[in-house]
């Protein structure tokens, strides 16, 4: 029952925004009896002018059910609207087995801005955990629902929330020769999407920079791979490489100054690093084999990438500054594109066996080899990106002749589709925190 | 079939063979004869290919080269195109081509932007055994980006792992 409850919520959703082309849809995949049920009531409106469209409630509700942490009580079942703390009667929410309250309310602000208030209570103490006020534009209500979703999650769980984070993505649309492809930003409940560039040959790799100012991705549009760098605000953009050969795999530094990259022009794939202000590139792995898709651990100091040295595909470690490659995966026969948990302590990658692609996460906390364990179903899921607080990985499969995107909880119980209306998705990265 | 009426089939075919796909060069006489050329290693020139043959040619026609998954290794069958598309380059060194690698939709996209390369290679490698020159050939990798074929199973992953040849100049 309680899923299904969920599913009108998120079924809401989809018909408010139904009108919105190429707006992302979500849908439910699995629950998770083991989450922490909360109940977030509408907020009140009490400003001169006319309500928002932007229910903040429902879209705070969604991002923590997203997350697998959490099950947001369905509308439906909120009996009653309080809207500040003294009309609070814990004994409702009780009665309904929720063990948190969210409640709210919005009023004007100075130059046309808004005011929003909110107070998290838990229901079995009685007790107010939280109570702050934000300021918001009323055109970004989203953004300011996405923002309380990750206090409330970071007061109750410890961890900082990563709801009011951007996702990138690629779509493809047509088939064959006539394909469009667009390089997309949403938000990262797939909201306000943005085309960051549309191109008639493919697109891929996106990757954000440090400061969430920049895109770098591969192009084909000059008939070769080539990588860009470009500033979402402006839209301008730079060629930064365009080698014989593949330009490939792009992915900013921790500190934003230098990419570290796949170029092909001695004659086959190797990683090397770019600092961006001189262009000047060094060369970190010289091997025969295909050595590409370069990750860097939050340090700075070192890449892990992917490499077919020892036959299929593994993901090796090597020093940022060069050095010889050490062997990270050893589990399973194939394995791809390794991208990072918080504080590097876990890793995702693709693990293919046979005709079956998974995500498989691997978990070296406590050292050695590490664990490994599989987080999607198949067949071919591909291309994991992990929040930038290590809660979840967003990661691009196939149904049908169709890509689509899912979100997954890092421990794999809860899962959800992201899926454009028309056309195909891959691609993802999701993107790093931002800074209020 | 008895062994004389044999030899005049294939005395027969092969004088079809010659007159459709191997055209004499016509060529402006040089002013001063060179006796050296008697010593020059390559056949008469009237077994070179021309711009033509690329479409009337039905060895030259075929412009797709197939692999096995996640290898870039030649197939037996595939030697025969090879050296036909080695000897046009060979006899007409201003042609120059693209080799467009491709992989199929399984595994990460930029490994397989690695494998279309590795198999682009493959076949550059192939066609300058064959008599083309480097400079000739160019190699692009597509990757998975570019499928022919959208279905997962193995008939059409068969079909997309390929490098496709590509003439820029005939």
């Amino acid at each position: 029952m309680k899923r299904l409850q969920w599913f009108f919520v998120l079924f809401g959703l989809i018909v408010a925004h139904a009108s919105v082309a190429q707006t992302l849809a979500v849908g439910p995949v699995s629950g998770n009896e083991a989450a922490l049920p909360i109940a977030v009531v509408p907020f009140a409106f009490e400003g001169a002018g006319m309500p928002p469209d932007t229910d903040i409630g429902a879209v705070i509700g969604g991002d923590l059910s997203r997350s697998g942490q959490f099950r947001a009580l369905a509308r439906q079942d909120i009996v009653e609207m309080p809207a500040r703390p003294a009309d609070v009667k814990f004994a409702t929410w009780r009665l309904l087995k929720q063990d948190f309250l969210v409640i709210g309310r919005i009023s004007d602000a100075d130059a046309g801005a808004l005011r929003i208030e909110f107070e998290l209570f838990d229901v079995a103490k009685q007790t107010r955990l939280m109570g702050l006020a934000i300021g918001a534009r009323p055109n970004d209500l989203r953004g300011a629902a996405h923002q309380i979703a990750d206090l409330v999650y970071e007061k109750i769980l410890g961890v900082r929330g990563a709801f009011w984070t951007r996702i990138a993505y690629v779509t493809a649309t047509g088939i064959g020769r006539d394909t469009q492809y667009a390089l997309m930003v949403a938000d990262s409940d797939g909201f306000n999407p943005q085309t960051v560039v549309r191109s008639r040959e493919p697109l891929l790799s996106p990757a954000w920079s440090p400061d969430n100012k920049r895109l770098a991705y591969v192009s084909f549009e000059r008939g070769n791979s080539s990588i860009y760098i470009q500033e979402l605000t402006t839209g301008s953009r730079q060629v930064v490489a365009s080698y014989r050969g593949i330009n490939g795999a792009p992915a900013f530094s921790p500190d934003g100054s230098k990419l570290a990259l796949t170029l092909s022009q001695s004659g086959n794939p190797e990683i090397y690093v770019m600092d961006i202000a001189s262009r000047r590139t060094t060369q970190i792995t010289k091997h025969f084999s295909i050595d590409t898709e370069p990750v860097w651990m939050p340090d700075g100091a070192t890449l892990l990438f992917t490499s077919d040295r020892a036959g299929k595909p593994q993901i090796y470690s090597v020093p940022a500054a060069g050095g010889d490659a050490t062997r990270v995966s050893f589990q399973g026969e194939y394995n791809a594109r390794a991208t990072i948990g918080y504080q590097g302590k876990t890793l995702a990658m693709a693990q293919g066996s046979g005709n079956v692609y998974r995500i498989a996460v691997l978990d070296r906390s406590r050292g050695g080899a590490g664990d490994t364990s599989l987080i999607s179903p198949g067949n071919l899921d591909e291309s994991p990106s992990f929040a930038p607080n290590g809660s979840m990985i967003l990661y691009a499969t196939r149904e049908g002749k169709r890509g689509v995107l899912f979100a997954v909880s890092a421990d794999g119980r809860v899962r959800q589709r992201l899926v454009l209306a028309d056309g195909d998705v891959r691609e993802p990265a999701w993107g790093p925190f931002r800074q209020r | 079939m008895n062994n004389p009426m044999r030899v005049i089939l294939s005395l027969a075919m092969m004088a079809s063979l010659a007159a459709c796909s191997k055209k004499v060069k016509e060529e402006a006489p040089t002013p001063t004869p060179e006796p050296t050329k008697v010593e020059t290693p390559v056949a008469v020139d009237d077994g070179k290919f021309d711009a033509s043959d690329l479409d009337s040619d039905s060895c030259l026609r075929q412009r797709v080269v197939y692999f096995d998954f996640d290898r870039a290794e030649i197939r037996a069958e595939a030697q025969a195109v090879l050296a036909c598309h080695g000897k046009y380059l060979t006899d007409r060194p201003s042609a120059a081509m693209t080799l467009e690698g491709h992989a199929d939709e399984r595994g990460s996209r930029e490994y397989n932007l690695g494998l279309g390369e590795r198999r682009g290679n493959a076949v550059s490698s192939a066609l300058q055994a064959n008599g083309g020159q480097a400079a000739q050939l160019n190699v692009v990798s597509y990757g998975e980006e570019r499928p022919t074929c959208s279905d997962s199973n193995d008939e059409c992953w068969g079909k997309n792992r390929r490098v496709e040849i590509v003439y820029t100049a005939k």
